[in-house]
């Protein structure tokens, strides 16, 4: 007897919940933006939000939007089911052009395709109530685009 | 004059697969075989440290003791560690004089063990939970990639790690797995996060344990036959809570600082220490260890296990009870290696290393969270 497989969806993945000091960077996302705090005295941008720059301690800080690009650092390619993620996911972190690194999944990729340092661009995937940023590798297009920006140059 | 510091009491509880038995009754269990070890009663102790589950007031009222020295450092597997430094403080600074430190966790069975924590909105909830993480097996084994990728250590080495601690689980009959494994069948078992299968991560028990950390005057006044165990030196620190976080995914810092703060304070170098417990809560975290205490160069730990060093016979003799990979992990396992370097440095282990006198124990708290070390000997 078959037994019906659990639902695979994005709606059914766990969903975060906000704090005060991580609002904006959830309106970001639900927004399809990759938003991050930047402190106005040290200029380090800074994951995840938090209320003082970890580098120099100051208070003063601005939101700034991220390019959204970055490069695949590591990852893990789990078999352990999760509620409403395939089997298997990639997690991954992924570092961002703006220095920070983060926890994502790593989307529209066989896990075998995949290489350390390979280019990455957010995406925001839909969970009840809430955007959350993922990565897929940059498409060949885009890589050529950037090839011949760089050549222009 | 400062204090000498000593541990004069160990055990362990039952481990394994225990449904008849709390989380609460494997703390007081524990206790009470590390108090009968050391000979004393319940009423000489002035001291408790634990967890926060239960804690150490659930605890020490269990028992029927007031204490009046209180640590409940909860900063994950590697609290135990921080007891027994924070405890030798104590006792130096004459706060106290007789410290019980107990572990007890229903890690298996769930028996009077609370949920794992819910909610959505903590930091890990926010910003690694949404990414299908299934407990740490997913999370604590991101950094290893880019680890192998940077240091040149191989998937092979990072296997070897599993195949050595066989070796010494093969020999101790309480361990949970004691049969001996090759590289090929860690590395063909189950996969559970690619590139770790079932064999590379460790096991999850219910079990308990306690310490009786005390003044050596004390020890030598009060205590059984048993030999004392020195608390040479000790060291502690703390990074980040988020493994995505780590400043470089190829080194633990908490493991560099908490290393180098125990041996300056013993006085002692790498040089000195002939058994060696790291906490293995999955295959690549002894290789970072020993890379980042200053074991082996960079890059060097795979091959250093793969050649045998750490095995049965080998110069620098790791985890030799067969580590949370194949003699138990019940959650929090860094009272168990404390354990194993107590009883190797007495004479008493199952798998006995010959003229063991200094022994260093790494633990991990978290996922690259915490890091203590230890380092003992059966000399002052």
């Amino acid at each position: 007897m078959r037994t019906a497989s659990p639902e695979i969806s994005p709606e059914a993945r766990f969903a975060p919940g906000a704090t005060p000091e991580t609002q904006p960077y959830w309106d970001a996302t639900a927004a399809g933006r990759l938003d991050l705090p930047r402190c106005r005295r040290c200029d380090q941008v800074f994951f995840y939000p938090r209320s003082s720059c970890p580098q120099c301690g100051s208070t003063d800080l601005e939101w700034v939007t991220c390019s959204g690009r970055g490069l695949l650092h590591t990852y893990v390619v789990s078999h352990r089911p999760a509620p409403g993620f395939p089997v298997p996911t990639v997690i991954a972190v992924v570092e961002l052009e703006e220095g920070p690194r983060m926890m994502t999944n790593i989307v529209d990729a066989e896990p075998e395709d995949l290489e350390l340092d390979m280019p990455v661009e957010v995406r925001f995937e839909q969970r009840t109530g809430v955007a959350v940023p993922v990565f897929a590798p940059v498409t060949d297009d885009v890589s050529k685009e950037n090839d011949e920006m760089e050549v222009a140059r | 004059m400062s204090r000498d510091v000593v541990i004069m009491g160990a055990a362990e509880t039952d481990i394994g697969k225990l449904p008849t038995t709390s989380t609460l009754e494997l703390h007081v269990e524990g206790a009470r075989r590390a108090l009968a070890d050391a000979n004393l009663t319940k009423d000489q102790v002035d001291g408790i440290a634990s967890v926060s589950v239960p804690g150490p007031v659930q605890v020490s009222h269990a028992l029927g003791i007031t204490p009046t020295y209180v640590d409940g450092t909860g900063v994950g597997g590697s609290s135990f560690l921080f007891h027994v430094r924070h405890a030798t403080a104590a006792i130096k600074a004459g706060y106290a004089d007789v410290v019980l430190v107990t572990h007890g966790e229903s890690g298996r069975s769930r028996v009077g063990a609370p949920p794992y924590p819910r909610g959505n909105d903590s930091v890990m909830a926010q910003f690694e939970m949404p990414y299908g993480i299934v407990g740490p097996p997913t999370s604590f084994t991101v950094p290893a990639r880019r680890f192998l990728h940077e240091t040149d250590n191989t998937l092979e080495q990072l296997a070897e790690v599993a195949v050595a601690q066989r070796r010494w689980s093969s020999r101790n009959p309480r361990a949970m797995f004691r049969d001996e494994v090759t590289v090929d069948e860690v590395l063909g078992a189950k996969m559970i996060a690619d590139p770790f299968t079932l064999l590379m991560c460790c096991l999850v028990t219910d079990g308990g344990g306690a310490l009786v950390v005390a003044s050596r005057e004390f020890a030598e006044a009060h205590g059984s036959d048993k030999p004392l165990v020195h608390i040479l030196g000790t060291g502690e620190a703390a990074t980040t809570p988020l493994v995505s976080q780590m400043e470089d995914m190829t080194r633990c810092k908490q493991f560099t600082l908490s290393s180098q703060a125990a041996f300056k304070e013993s006085g002692t170098s790498t040089a000195d220490i002939d058994h060696l417990m790291i906490y293995d809560a999955f295959a690549h975290v002894p290789l970072y260890g020993l890379e980042d205490m200053g074991f082996v160069g960079r890059g060097e730990s795979g091959a250093f296990v793969a050649e045998g060093h750490t095995s049965p016979g080998g110069r620098l003799p790791m985890n030799t009870n067969g580590g949370g990979m194949s003699y138990t992990h019940t959650g929090m396992y860094g009272m168990f290696a404390i354990q194993e370097s107590v009883r190797q440095l007495r004479g008493e282990a199952a798998a006995q290393v010959d003229g063991v006198s200094t022994s260093l124990v790494l633990g991990n708290g978290g996922m690259f969270m915490s890091a203590a070390t230890l380092i003992l000997a059966n000399q002052p």
